[in-house]
């Protein structure tokens, strides 16, 4: 158990300095990239801006929680088949939305795909990769 | 493991989680190498053979999420002949690695894989004279351990192409599965014992002053403590939330200043800057005299507008400085250079600083790893602890070294068979200033420093790469630009080809002549007219003149560009084609797919070449749809995701890319290469489906 000494304190911080939870990425502190995407009761939420105080008694998944290398998910699975990675800081929020994604839409079209990660943005360019990834874990 | 966790609150916030791993410090791990010698004459600089046979490379090219590192290992592995699993990397570190200069201008491959490649040759060749089995087997029952004391031969036999069995092959990168679980340890992630986690107040304005600090506005917040250097603010705290509201929550006031021109009408302001001098990098015949008498003549006007490395994860470092020996984490592409600097301005000894690099948020250049190094160091000087520095988003956005703003006027003439008769560039571009580029923080405390200036070689790629008996390209180097400048992905190239490749395209569409057959024509290299056939056939390219003639119903209108070029004049040959749908009553460019043909020499690895390539178009897409550094009199006003827009998902076109692997040829790197075509294709497209030609990045229908 961990405490915090503000309720107000992000999410984020809880996890990554709190518990060691590092796959949750600081990129805005504005909701605005994705980044910092975990699960709170099975939908995507963004960790940077939602206070500690608000998830008491509810289910926080990270990435860390999908998989490992040796036994990643099958999200994780398409994810690297599809090397849909390049510098990896978007990962973390590419992964964790599109786990959202198929929880709410479990046969989302190309389409659907892109739209629902819209919020989610990778600078190295990878988007091409990280669709045909999540296309790939629909059919796994 | 269960990972599903549950959090509860009551009057004290409880987490309750169960976790089984905590993260290795990485950078410290590898102490037990330090003394190996980095001498980049001495193949034991490079390669270190152990006694379970593994082999340790040590490079200063750097994996900022490009591939190297895998392309590297195969690079290593073929020439020692061990398979790839044995081989494992050690990148940017400065007591350990050699410096083979900082990471850029696409040189990981062409300069920091054959360097290595060479030392695992001539490795080779001493390995089988000591005993070591053609299949290397007992490699590390024979020379374990063992320095080889021996300087690269330059004449160490190369395998052949056709032999390879682990070059160009898809080989997986290491590093993805573990940034698909969490378990890769960016420098965002590492953490050292005792360290503090820092946060900056930047001055308000560029150039503004502190007046004074408020310390009993962060009395609430626990164990946060001011450091102030003069105009140097920041806090260093236990808890980085605590960092983070402290910064947020100290009152200060400033001096402000108003020392900008403004981002409005920038264009203008660059036309009108003095200038330093002027460069004549192209000549060749005499396109003024030319000019006049050519059959059909035009001229147009280009800008490219400041913009930002912006890095998804604000720069980032962790500095713990003590008199014995200062070590500096950071994510930055030039670790040997940055010590060399850091050296000099803060007045350690380089044999007392020690530059470890770890994997930071994508950097494309020179973004604000520097910076955040120099406020670590500050930080941790003052604290006499670690200190942990990561900025905050509009930190990066506003205060992150730029891309240069850049103007280009063409003129051009045909002669009576529609053929280019003459072509005169004109650019106006930020000059050259000896020296590093300053650091902020050094600023800020009032600490000599340099005041260099330089972002690349921005002035390559500014004539046409088809034939033309007259061609001149002037430079007019400025002695002022509004912001630091530093590299930026593919520094210059993107904007000069904008300029060049859409006046092509204008060129063609004078003549009334197919821009695909326009530049067929002027062209003979046939590695060139390989990619542009191949990268136009892929996508089904009409013949015809632009614009599209064809008649379209409703507001959306449909149409195909290309853009060709050699990147530098002299290495990769890249070719392009889009389709697009722009809807005239929106404005909105709807990019629809995109094909790229790329010749880059010597494959290394199909798959991190293809990922190479698409990031670059898909990255310069936002940069030439959306991007563009704002400021006014002040300060930068674009400093968040809104405000500085990139590429979105749904704005993804479909991408196809064909390699043409030239195994006889170098290998040279694609960091950079794909990205250059990219806005004149696009802008050449959208002038085929509308008739409007865009000459200003972000591209805007009026």
């Amino acid at each position: 158990s961990v405490d915090s000494w503000d309720p107000a304190q992000p999410l984020l911080y809880v996890l990554r300095n709190g518990l060691g939870l590092h796959a949750v990425k600081f990129g805005c502190g504005l909701g605005q990239c994705g980044a910092c995407t975990v699960l709170i009761d099975g939908k995507a939420a963004r960790s940077c801006s939602t206070p500690v105080a608000q998830v008491g008694g509810r289910a926080v998944t990270t990435l860390e929680g999908l998989g490992t290398p040796e036994k990643p998910d099958k999200l994780q699975a398409a994810f690297i088949a599809e090397q849909a990675a390049q510098c990896g800081y978007c990962t973390n929020g590419m992964i964790m939305s599109a786990k959202s994604l198929l929880n709410q839409t479990p046969n989302p079209t190309s389409e659907q795909v892109k739209q629902g990660m819209a919020g989610n943005l990778c600078r190295c360019g990878t988007y091409t990769r990280i669709l045909s990834a999540v296309l790939r874990a629909l059919k796994a | 493991m269960n990972r599903r966790d549950f959090l509860r609150t009551s009057s004290v916030v409880i987490v309750t989680f169960t976790f089984g791993r905590t993260i290795a410090e990485s950078g410290l791990a590898q102490d037990t190498n330090l003394g190996k010698p980095v001498d980049p004459r001495e193949v034991d600089s490079f390669l270190a053979i152990h006694a379970d046979g593994t082999v340790t490379i040590y490079t200063s090219k750097v994996d900022v999420g490009t591939g190297l590192n895998i392309a590297m290992t195969q690079m290593v592995a073929e020439e020692l002949g061990i398979p790839v699993d044995r081989v494992s990397v050690v990148e940017g570190d400065t007591a350990l690695t050699p410096d083979q200069g900082g990471t850029g201008g696409s040189t990981g491959i062409t300069r920091g894989g054959t360097e290595l490649r060479q030392a695992a040759a001539t490795a080779r060749q001493a390995l089988l004279k000591l005993g070591v089995n053609a299949d290397m087997t007992n490699i590390g029952m024979v020379a374990g351990g063992k320095r080889l004391d021996l300087k690269v031969d330059a004449k160490a036999p190369l395998r052949d192409p056709s032999s390879y069995r682990i070059v160009g092959k898809p080989i997986l990168r290491p590093d993805v599965p573990k940034k698909c679980t969490g378990t890769n340890v960016f420098l965002q992630d590492f953490s050292v014992p005792g360290m503090l986690h820092g946060r900056m107040i930047r001055p308000p304005s560029l150039g503004a002053k502190l007046i004074s600090v408020d310390e009993v506005s962060i009395r609430g917040i626990p164990d946060v403590r001011v450091v102030r250097i003069q105009n140097f603010l920041g806090v260093v705290a236990n808890d980085e939330w605590a960092a983070v509201r402290a910064a947020k929550a100290l009152k200060t006031t400033w001096s402000e200043s108003q020392t900008l021109p403004g981002s409005e009408r920038l264009d203008g302001f660059v036309r009108a800057t003095a200038i330093e001098r002027d460069e004549t990098i192209v000549n060749r015949g005499d396109p003024a005299t030319a000019l006049p008498s050519t059959a059909k003549q035009l001229s147009a006007t280009y800008w490219w507008p400041l913009q930002s490395h912006a890095s998804l994860g604000p720069s980032c470092a962790v500095v713990d400085f003590r008199p014995e020996g200062t070590t500096i984490w950071t994510a930055s592409q030039g670790p040997h250079g940055l010590r060399a600097n850091f050296a000099r301005v803060f007045g350690i000894p380089e044999d007392k600083l020690r530059v470890i690099f770890m994997d930071g948020s994508g950097s494309y250049g020179s973004n604000g790893n520097d910076d955040a190094a120099a406020d670590a160091l500050l930080l941790s000087r003052a604290a006499g602890k670690p200190v942990r520095v990561q900025w905050m988003r509009e930190d990066e956005h506003a205060w992150d070294p730029k891309g240069p703003p850049q103007l280009l006027d063409i003129r051009g003439g045909l002669d009576a068979e529609n053929r280019i008769a003459a072509w005169e560039t004109q650019m106006w571009l930020p000059a050259n200033v000896q020296g590093s580029r300053p650091l902020l923080a050094v600023d800020d405390a009032g600490i000599a420093q340099p005041h260099g200036r330089g972002a690349g070689q921005i002035s390559q790629n500014g004539d046409p790469p088809y034939a033309a008996p007259n061609v001149k390209v002037v430079v007019h180097w400025l002695k002022e630009t509004p912001l630091r400048l530093s590299n930026l992905r593919a520094p210059g190239k993107i904007a000069n080809i904008f300029a060049v490749e859409s006046f092509t395209d204008e060129l063609a569409s004078a003549a009334g002549i197919d821009p695909l057959e326009f530049r067929l024509r002027g062209i003979t290299d046939p590695r060139a007219i390989d990619v542009i056939k191949r990268a136009t056939e892929m996508i089904g390219w009409e013949s015809r003149p632009s614009p599209n003639s064809r008649t379209q119903s409703g507001s959306v209108r449909v149409g195909r560009g290309m853009a060709y070029m050699r990147y530098k004049q002299m290495e990769n040959y890249v070719a392009m084609a889009m389709e697009v749908a722009v809807d005239r009553s929106s404005g909105k460019i709807n990019v629809k797919r995109i094909t790229c043909a790329h010749d880059c020499g010597l494959v290394i690895n199909p798959d991190g070449l293809r990922n190479q390539i698409e990031g670059c178009i898909l990255q310069t897409l936002g940069r030439t749809l959306h991007e563009e550094t704002t400021f006014d009199r002040s300060r930068v006003t674009s400093v968040d995701w809104k405000s500085y827009p990139i590429l979105s998902f749904p704005e993804v076109p479909a991408v196809d890319v064909a390699l043409i692997d030239r195994p006889a040829l170098p290998p040279m790197g694609a960091g950079e290469a794909a990205t250059a075509p990219v806005a004149a294709a696009l802008a050449n497209a959208v002038f085929d489906a509308t008739g409007v030609r865009l000459r200003r990045v972000p591209l805007k229908l009026g």
